[in-house]
């Protein structure tokens, strides 16, 4: 666990390289979301959270946990889990493969080691962080849950259910975190359908609500920290969490054609050119 | 034809309700979470008792289904009750991708189910949910007869690891099975050795079923009787056995024909051993508002709806 910034930089670097590889050997992925939250996930698992990548328990006692509900952007996840000891790098070349562990969404289904839930049917996650986080109170654990969501998610009406119950039942050890790039499948999000004052609205559900720059290292530690001081006020806290989808790729930043798109071989290089190689590829 | 009586009526909901407070006091685990209906599921008994282990999510069967989940991440057993209709339909993908592929011990209570849910109408009465929920891989489908059966089948699917649809009533019927009886998930229950014909029956039918063998015993009819608890894991071994003896049978459940009891009979006998069937079930319809009794009749799955299918499958069989 560190909070040496340039080291986490790193460890980012070699995540977006590895999550580039990955979806370019299938021709098949999520590359946009994936990129954009390579830094939240080195954050998370690299210096905030409390975890025991060695010992994998489905049930995390005693351990910080983390779900994903955006489940298409597995490949960050993926390959952070590997990167920290959750299970060996070589798998990450298995993405999406006959017979992988690391299927196209993230699932229990095949004991990969990180896993707790599966997902990618949206807007399921913050309901399953909230009866997880339940679940610590009800057995005495101090620990934190963490669940990060994708903005387009925030169309479905689950989501909102969640929101409504965690702030009504007080669930104040659960940080959900929403992945704002302003983007989804079909476009801006604010075409797809308008998403409003995010802000306003997680605010008036009963939340603590912190902002950040998802892609600034110093920053989105900082609102991290901050935010785990939040816990145990009687509020569950929100992030919203602004990022760049593609981050970190100039020609993918920004452009919700990588959403779910593979790059091809050029494509690649490029993107690789762009990215130093600070733990050695897989 | 062996000789069912009862001494009262009850309704297969307050077995539920029951038997989530002895589970509830058998296992600390164990934890009950409601969609705004705890009155309609019985669980204030329970409530009482451990009021901390109790979560209401108001009306937001979504939610309920994915906190569910969420708490057997920390060792929870959680029961998830709402009517029928919202534990399955409403919620199907939820409980898809959150329960059954992510292999949770999550107890789904489904109660209101079938056209005895009654004056309420169609909205409420789900007669699909057995086909939704057998469906999915690795999920359990538990459908008791009485309120001692239903109560047993709690506590046994407390007991039991992974997930559970556990599906029950409204009205009151009449108790007829042995109070504190193991519930054995998945094992027929035998209830009348005969030659002639099988029934095979689940839930509320069951009664209805023993009414109708005891009439068809006045006319000479050897009946076979089984009650199918579990609908799955299916005890194709019971059909075999008793079909390879009888040679004809008659499923009858308050489901639709799609889907339910009888289409898993159907599978079983094209599979290993082909004979005539006849379905007491929904034919390709929505309920109603009425009286449970009347809907029964109306939608042809009482008493002289099984009497006159058992006819109807012995003609067959003389063919």
């Amino acid at each position: 666990m560190t909070q040496d910034i340039e080291q986490l930089e790193r460890i980012a670097s070699q995540i977006r390289r590895d999550v580039l590889r990955m979806i370019h050997a299938p021709k098949s992925g999520h590359t946009g979301g994936s990129l954009g939250c390579a830094d939240l996930m080195t954050a998370l698992y690299f210096s905030v959270m409390e975890h025991n990548p060695k010992e994998f328990s489905i049930d995390g006692v005693d351990e910080d946990l983390f779900f994903l509900s955006n489940g298409h952007i597995a490949p960050v996840w993926y390959s952070t889990l590997a990167r920290s000891g959750y299970f060996p790098i070589e798998e990450l070349g298995t993405l999406r493969k006959l017979g992988t562990r690391l299927q196209g969404h993230p699932t229990t289904h095949d004991e990969l080691p990180g896993i707790r839930i599966s997902s990618g049917s949206l807007g399921q996650g913050i309901s399953v962080a909230a009866g997880a986080a339940l679940a610590k109170k009800l057995n005495g654990d101090e620990k934190t849950v963490f669940v990060l969501t994708g903005d387009g998610e925030s169309d479905e009406g689950q989501i909102w259910e969640a929101a409504m119950f965690a702030a009504g039942r007080k669930i104040d050890n659960l940080i959900a975190i929403t992945d704002y790039n302003g983007l989804q499948i079909d476009g801006p999000t604010d075409e797809v359908m308008p998403l409003g004052n995010l802000r306003a609205k997680w605010e008036a559900f009963g939340w603590t609500v912190l902002e950040t720059n998802g892609n600034n290292m110093k920053e989105l530690l900082e609102t991290l920290i901050l935010a785990k001081n939040e816990l145990g006020k009687g509020k569950p806290v929100f992030i919203l969490m602004h990022t760049i989808m593609g981050k970190g790729v100039d020609f993918m930043e920004n452009k919700h054609h990588w959403h779910g798109t593979a790059p091809n071989d050029e494509q690649l290089q490029l993107a690789l050119n762009q990215l130093e190689e600070t733990l050695g590829d897989y | 034809m062996k000789k069912y009586t009862f001494t009262e009526k009850k309704d297969t909901r307050s077995g539920f309700g029951d038997g989530l407070l002895e589970a509830g006091r058998e296992n600390p685990n164990v934890v009950a979470l409601c969609a705004d209906l705890v009155g309609s599921l019985k669980m204030n008994a329970f409530i009482k008792e451990f009021p901390d282990r109790f979560i209401q999510t108001g009306i937001a069967e979504a939610n309920l289904i994915g906190v569910a989940a969420g708490l057997t991440v920390g060792g929870k057993i959680p029961f998830a009750g709402t009517f029928a209709e919202f534990a399955s339909g409403r919620v199907y993908d939820q409980v898809r991708q959150s329960i059954a592929y992510s292999n949770k011990n999550v107890k789904i209570a489904a109660s209101h189910a079938g056209i005895t849910l009654g004056e309420d109408g169609a909205t409420h009465q789900t007669m699909e949910d057995i086909a939704l929920m057998k469906v999915l891989p690795g999920m359990t489908v538990i459908n008791p007869c009485d309120y001692n059966q239903t109560k047993a089948a709690t506590i046994a699917a407390a007991e039991y690891e992974g997930p559970v649809y556990l599906r029950f009533g409204r009205p009151v019927v009449p108790v007829f099975t042995p109070e504190n009886q193991v519930f054995e998930i998945g094992k027929a229950v035998m209830l009348n050795e005969g030659t002639g014909v099988t029934i095979f029956a689940t839930g509320h039918l069951v009664w209805k079923a023993i009414e109708a063998a005891e009439i068809l015993e006045q006319k000479g009819i050897s009946v076979e009787l089984i009650n199918i608890h579990t609908i799955k894991p299916f005890d194709s071994e019971a059909v075999l056995n008793s079909v390879r003896k009888t040679k004809c049978v008659v499923s009858c459940e308050e489901h639709l024909m799609n889907g339910g009891l009888g289409d898993s009979i159907a599978q079983v006998l094209a599979r290993f051993f082909p004979a005539p069937l006849e379905y007491v079930a929904v034919d390709d319809k929505f309920g109603q508002s009425g009286t449970p009794e009347e809907l029964l009749a109306y939608y042809g799955i009482d008493t002289p709806n099984i009497v006159l299918a058992v006819e109807k499958v012995l003609q067959r069989k003389k063919v």
